[in-house]
């Protein structure tokens, strides 16, 4: 049995007949092409999978396609404008708060998330937000720094 | 700017293509008609296969496939071993690709099932049958050596996989002496197993034609160029029809380096198919099946005099290998290990001995630091010990034994030439920088509210930048170990660099530009580096022990400055000069004295590729190649404070701060190597504090995905500050070593002894890895009764 699922992925309408158990992150891989959506766990643990459903963060691993039919998604293909790069984009490059990078589109679109509720954290609140993404290249610290930077160029915005 | 761009924390070029998530990793490949391959693995850690019945899962919808071991004989060869440890009695396990009568561990891969998508491939796995008959199994090192111990492997007794000594001076006499007029040290130091869990998990898209009997492999690897050798060697495809390519790779630290038979199972399957396969691992499978690190137990005393000078070093080292010898794995905690024992000291006397045992655990490989750590952590811990001994402030003693600063060679009793250091020194600065003195007398005033400060240090040297190849075969690496680098300028003086070495990571597009901007003054941004494809770049042997830019980062800057040679002489010969009479400065040439006149890089670069006017007997085009192998290794150090705070009330650790002190020679690229810096102490933090892989009695592995293994994460790491000296190395090109490792070999140590000295007035003497509040907790309640 498959379901019809339509899912608005940076703009563009993506329709497709799923399962019911595709999961989200698999849609947005597999079927909308987009593969900047990393997948690094099966038990919900590391955030790779990170995206914005209707603006706000969630792990698209844990959520099933079918449960995003009709909602609009945000993944790190469509964060920038195409032009022009989110400021958390520069200041993870500024920052250098990426090393491989696999973990980066996760933890940007996380720190979107920590700063849509908190627009100025303070260093506690930067790793207590981000606490839920794992990354093992950078020991966290450039990361902080670089959501913090962007926090102070979208005040300024 | 071309002078300045060596030392510059430039942006990294890396980064546009990962921030915006168009950077292609294996995973992210798709070919047409590709299939997917997925693994069963044993769910036993040590039985005999009595049956496996595969005609369900052959029949399930989607399903194209299903091997057995059954079906690779002949096909695949064993898994390689390619670090032959000389007299060490190395006794290599037989590892098939997928296992047909016993299984030794609970990844070893018993069937693959190949499938339309991989969700119909993991829905096939339960249609598989298999009948096991369970064997007794054993996990622990120390276990699996002791008398009567289940056996792994019929025709290896005892699971001894090697015994391996160094030895240098007379260390009994050295203890005999102690015994009598100084002070032993005696300590048993378990340096548990370690997942490395690099973020993006291992991989394989294997594409084979049939037409041409060629394959290409992407594989989520840190060294393709040994990959190609070892697919060759096991799949029987000749290395010139065989392309492997490390696309964007997600980190390593070292679980990326050896061969696995995955990898080759998912060639296997292209070949019979006649179709592109793919097979990525789950995070469950990672844990299962990729390499771990560590896991030694090792028996260690110190020799001392009883105003604090080492006299000797003893030890006795059992040190899991899992299963089987993973591709490097005998290397490590011997070569790597041992030569490193003496580290940053003087130690007239010392003897080691390394038992490499089979457990029924996933295969043990190189996992960041590799050896060192495991080195670093037993002296460091000693030394702490022995101040606590003699009432001594830790830093006394390490000052006590240091090697006096050198900076051209100095031999160590392990018969290592050191290159260059000024341990004290680093010491000094790193205490002065900290304020070591004042939270000295912090830790004085005595607990506030229950909470014990604890300060640790860890001063460490390590071996990078590996290594000669005259060195390599001595010591029984089956590869060379030199680099090259292919140099190339385009009419309009752009350039493109082509490298063996293979970053995943660590910012060496951007450095090595960094390299060839310094060297022949063109912009770094006209410079583009070319990686981690066999078919497009000379051979190299990888990226792993610190060794890219201090080896092929020498590599480039040779080939660079064969270029500028070339250069000079053309420049010369347009400007109808001497070649003797020219100068050269930031990518321009011209006769002495007439700098006006000069001839730039890229006016050469085009009279070079034109070749209407050369000079008799030159070569058009402007190129050159480099393969460096280098005359020794090069040996970064520094020193490391940890501050600790530690709740006594609930066992609680508490890092308050962390200082790196480290100094990798001269910094290419100074925020890169801060970066390194970070991942890699926040790594060796990991073990001290959180991370460890644990066995159950039956072998199954109770840390089986990310939420039983515990990862460093934001919220519990204060900031890292950062600090450095700059030291040469005096036979490198460019004077750097290596930074990739120092981080982790230095820092588990550095926490260990803050943790173990906040509790020290509690009168706690020993704690294993990690620190969790429970074990801490449960070490105050028993000093409190005993
Ligand atoms: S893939 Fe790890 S949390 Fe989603
Ligand atoms: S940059 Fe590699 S995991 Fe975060």
């Amino acid at each position: 049995m498959k379901v019809p699922v339509s899912i608005t992925i940076n703009g563009r309408v993506c329709e497709h007949e799923v399962e019911p158990r595709t999961l989200l992150v698999h849609f947005i891989r597999d079927l909308a092409g987009l593969t900047g959506t990393k997948v690094g766990c099966d038990t919900s643990q590391c955030g790779s999978c990170t995206v914005l459903i209707d603006g706000v963060s969630a792990k698209s691993c844990t959520t099933l396609a079918a449960q995003a039919d009709g909602a609009g998604i945000t993944t790190i293909e469509g964060l920038g404008d195409g032009e022009q790069l989110h400021p958390l984009q520069e200041s993870f490059w500024n920052k250098h708060g990426l090393q491989c990078g696999f973990c980066t589109p996760g933890m940007i679109l996380a720190s979107h998330e920590l700063l849509r509720t908190n627009a100025s954290p303070s260093e506690a609140e930067i790793r207590h937000g981000l606490e839920g993404n794992l990354c093992r290249c950078t020991g966290y610290e450039n990361i902080v720094r670089a959501v913090r930077d962007a926090a102070g160029a979208m005040a300024q915005e | 700017m071309s002078s300045r761009i060596f030392g510059s924390g430039i942006r990294r070029r890396e980064d546009p293509r990962l921030i915006t998530g168009s950077a292609t990793y294996t995973h992210d490949i798709v070919l047409p008609g590709m299939v997917h391959a997925v693994m069963l693995r044993s769910s036993h850690a040590h039985a005999r296969i009595t049956r496996i019945d595969t005609e369900q899962a052959k029949a399930a919808p989607g399903v194209l496939a299903v091997y057995t071991g059954a079906d690779i004989e002949g096909a695949l060869q064993p898994m390689p071993c390619a670090w032959l440890l000389p007299d060490s009695d190395l006794k290599i396990a037989a590892y098939p690709c997928i296992a047909s009568d016993v299984v030794r561990y609970t990844g070893d891969i018993v069937a693959v099932v190949v499938a339309e998508q991989p969700s119909q491939g993991y829905d096939a796995l339960d249609l598989i049958e298999v009948d096991y008959e369970p064997l007794p199994s054993v996990t622990d090192p120390e276990a699996a050596a002791a008398d009567g111990a289940p056996q792994l492997h019929a025709d290896i007794e005892g699971n001894q996989a090697f015994h391996w000594t160094v030895a240098g001076g007379d260390a009994d006499a050295a203890f005999a002496e102690a015994e009598a007029s100084g002070v032993v040290i005696k300590e048993r130091i378990l340096q548990q197993r370690l997942i490395p869990n690099a973020m993006e998990p291992r991989g394989a898209v294997a594409q084979y034609s049939r037409a041409t009997g060629e394959l290409t492999l992407w594989n989520t690897t840190q060294n393709p160029h040994i990959l190609r050798f070892l697919c060759s060697v096991v799949t029987g495809i000749p290395e010139d029809k065989l392309r492997v390519i490390a696309p964007e790779v997600g980190g390593g630290f070292g679980s990326k380096i050896a061969a696995y038979p995955a990898d080759f199972v998912t060639v296997f399957c292209s070949k019979q198919l006649g179709r592109p396969v793919k097979w990525i691992e789950t995070r469950s499978e990672n844990y299962q099946a990729t390499t771990h690190g560590r896991d030694h137990v090792q028996d260690v005393e110190l020799a001392a005099t009883k105003d604090g000078k080492i006299t000797g070093l003893r030890c006795t080292v059992h040190a899991g290998m899992g299963a089987y010898l993973s591709t490097a794995a005998p290397g490590i905690p011997t070569i790597l290990h041992g030569l490193m024992l003496s580290g940053c000291y003087t130690i007239p006397a010392l003897k080691e001995d390394v038992y490499g045992v089979y457990t029924n655990g996933v295969p043990v490989e190189a996992y960041r630091g590799a050896g060192r750590p495991e080195a670093t952590f037993m002296l460091e811990r000693l030394i702490d010990m022995l101040a606590g001994e003699l009432g001594m402030d830790p830093a006394d003693v390490r000052r006590r034994n240091f090697i006096p600063k050198f900076d051209d060679g100095h031999k160590v009793i392990t018969t290592l030439n050191y290159d260059s250091g000024d341990y004290p020194g680093a010491l000094d600065k790193l205490l002065e920088h900290t304020g070591y003195a004042g939270l000295r007398a912090q830790q004085a005033a005595g607990p506030v509210n229950g909470k014990y400060l604890g300060l640790g240090l860890s001063s460490y040297v390590e071996i990078c930048g590996l290594g000669p190849s005259q060195v390599a075969g001595a010591i029984g690496f089956q590869g060379g170990l030199w680099e090259s680098a292919i140099v190339r300028f385009h009419p309009t003086g752009k350039v493109h660099v082509f490298i063996g070495a293979s970053p995943h990571g660590q910012g060496e597009e951007t450095t090595f530009a960094q390299i060839v901007a310094s060297e022949i003054g063109v912009s770094s941004d006209d410079v583009k580096i070319f990686h981690g494809d066999t078919d497009a770049t000379p051979m190299g042997w990888g990226t792993y022990g610190s060794r890219t830019t201090a080896v092929g980062g020498a590599a480039l800057a040779v080939a660079v400055r064969k270029i500028r040679d070339k250069a000079k002489v053309l420049a010369a010969h347009l400007l109808e000069a001497s070649v003797d009479d020219m100068e050269y400065e930031d990518g321009k040439f011209f006769v002495k004295g007439s700098p006006d006149k000069a001839k730039t890089i890229q006016d050469i670069a085009l009279m070079a590729n034109v070749a209407w006017d050369l000079p008799e007997g030159m070569e058009a085009g402007l190129e050159a190649s480099t393969f460096y192998d280098p005359p020794n290794f090069v040996f970064p150090y520094g020193a490391h404070l940890a501050v600790v705070e530690v709740d006594t009330a609930t066992g609680d650790v508490e890092l308050k701060g962390y200082t790196a002190l480290d100094d990798c020679g001269p910094q290419i690229n100074p925020t890169i190597v801060e970066g390194q810096v970070h991942g890699g102490v926040v790594q060796g933090i990991g073990q001290a504090l959180w991370e460890g892989a644990a066995y159950d009695d039956s072998g199954q592995l109770v840390t089986g995905s990310m939420l039983d293994y515990a990862l460093p994460r934001a919220d519990r790491l204060p900031p890292i500050d950062v600090i450095s000296t700059v030291t040469r190395s005096p036979h490198h090109p460019l004077g750097v070593k290596g930074i990739g490792e120092a981080g982790t070999i230095a820092s588990t140590a550095a926490v260990y002894n803050a943790v173990m000295d906040a509790l020290k007035p509690l009168g706690v003497k020993r704690v294993d890895m990690p620190f969790t509040p429970e074990r801490v907790w449960r070490a105050i309640q028993d000093a409190k009764g005993a």
